[in-house]
């Protein structure tokens, strides 16, 4: 049978070997870890040594292991104590009010900032109205 | 960035199609949840929350590896989540867009409990052998092995650990996992492979390193 990369499992009798079509059994558990989901492809150099050596192939069957166990932990809830809902809760409203009070104060804010500039504006206006009238008097009188 | 929804990394609820790219299911009544909440109705959110919070927690707990700081984390995550809201596009299940923020606020606790603390575990540190004298065939029941696993993450260093729970219990991908951890991708995959290699010596030790770690 074939694994996700290839690797048949060893014809019986096999001895393995610490070192087989170039590869080390080092260099296999080395990379094990990084190939055992299937995600990155092993080398054939490597998986020719997998295939021929039953201490690599044991070694690949206990991270296969491993990865199942870690899938099985996907399916299981560990329950929160009943309080964590309304702690939740309670901060995700004390969240919203300071939200709001921001957003009023933010409000009020553009208004204050709208009057004095509306005050400015006017000040301004009355005083050239003021200083065009003072010009017409003197032209007048001249 | 937990504004960044891709919809991607849920094995549960999700279906492939022909061309394998996966196609979030998402269930009518938490779409109009979604939609509710978005538009600034408040029980609806708390309605998500009611029926999101087992599975964040137990993320965050996963994560953490303790009681405490998973409702810190839990906590913190629903509430940037509400937040976020707005921004979350609802082409992904609800739960998957927490898990990316959990994992999210999980660094950020982990990151600043190791600023105050001196005895976090680098990535490097050998994990203590505190393990019974294990028999093999035990091993074989689906239920010890769950509980040794979950006591070999917990023994795992924090940066190890957050990594391969996203990836291997939760599926994220490489790229979700590097963005919400804020590391590399290439970084998250040596993580990976580190982890992968530490667990499988606890659970699984091989002839030769159980002399080893005997010694």
């Amino acid at each position: 049978m074939r694994s996700k990369f290839g690797v048949r499992a060893a014809p019986t009798g096999s001895s393995g070997g610490s070192r087989s079509n170039g590869v080390s059994c080092a260099a296999v558990a080395a990379a094990l870890p990084g190939i055992v989901d299937g995600v990155d492809v092993a080398a054939l150099d490597l998986r020719r040594h997998v295939e021929s050596c039953l201490r690599c192939q044991a070694e690949l069957a206990q991270y296969r292991k491993v990865l199942r166990a870690l899938h099985t932990l996907r399916t299981e809830l560990i329950e929160p104590s009943p309080g964590l809902l309304p702690d939740i809760l309670v901060a995700l409203e004390a969240a919203g009010e300071r939200g709001a009070m921001k957003h009023l104060l933010t409000g009020r804010r553009a208004a204050y900032l709208g009057g004095i500039a509306a005050a400015a504006t006017a000040g301004a206006a009355g005083a050239i109205v003021l200083a065009s009238r003072r010009h017409r008097r003197v032209a007048v009188a001249s | 960035m937990v504004e960044d929804d891709d919809g991607a990394g849920d094995p549960v609820g999700n279906l492939s199609d022909p061309a394998g790219v996966v196609v979030p299911v998402i269930p009518a009544e938490e779409a109009a949840l979604v939609e509710r909440a978005k538009a600034g109705d408040v029980n609806a959110f708390a309605e998500l929350v009611r029926l999101s919070q087992a599975e964040v927690y137990t993320l965050a707990f996963r994560l953490t590896g303790n009681e405490d700081d998973a409702r810190d984390v839990a906590q913190d995550a629903y509430l940037r989540a509400f937040k976020a809201l707005k921004r979350f596009r609802g082409d992904a299940r609800f739960s998957t867009w927490m898990y990316r923020i959990t994992a999210n606020c999980a660094s950020s606790h982990l990151s600043r409990r190791s600023k105050s603390s001196h005895d976090e575990l680098s990535d490097d540190d050998a994990m203590p052998d505190e393990r019974p004298e294990s028999n093999p065939e035990g091993m074989a029941e689906a239920g010890a092995l769950r509980d040794r696993m979950t006591a070999a993450l917990a023994e795992l260093p924090a940066p190890l650990r957050s990594v391969v729970v996203l990836r291997d219990v939760y599926d994220l991908p490489h790229e979700a996992i590097a963005s919400e951890l804020g590391i590399t991708e290439a970084a998250a995959k040596v993580r990976l492979h580190r982890a992968r290699k530490k667990l499988r010596e606890r659970l699984f030790p091989m002839p030769g390193e159980e002399k080893a770690r005997a010694v």
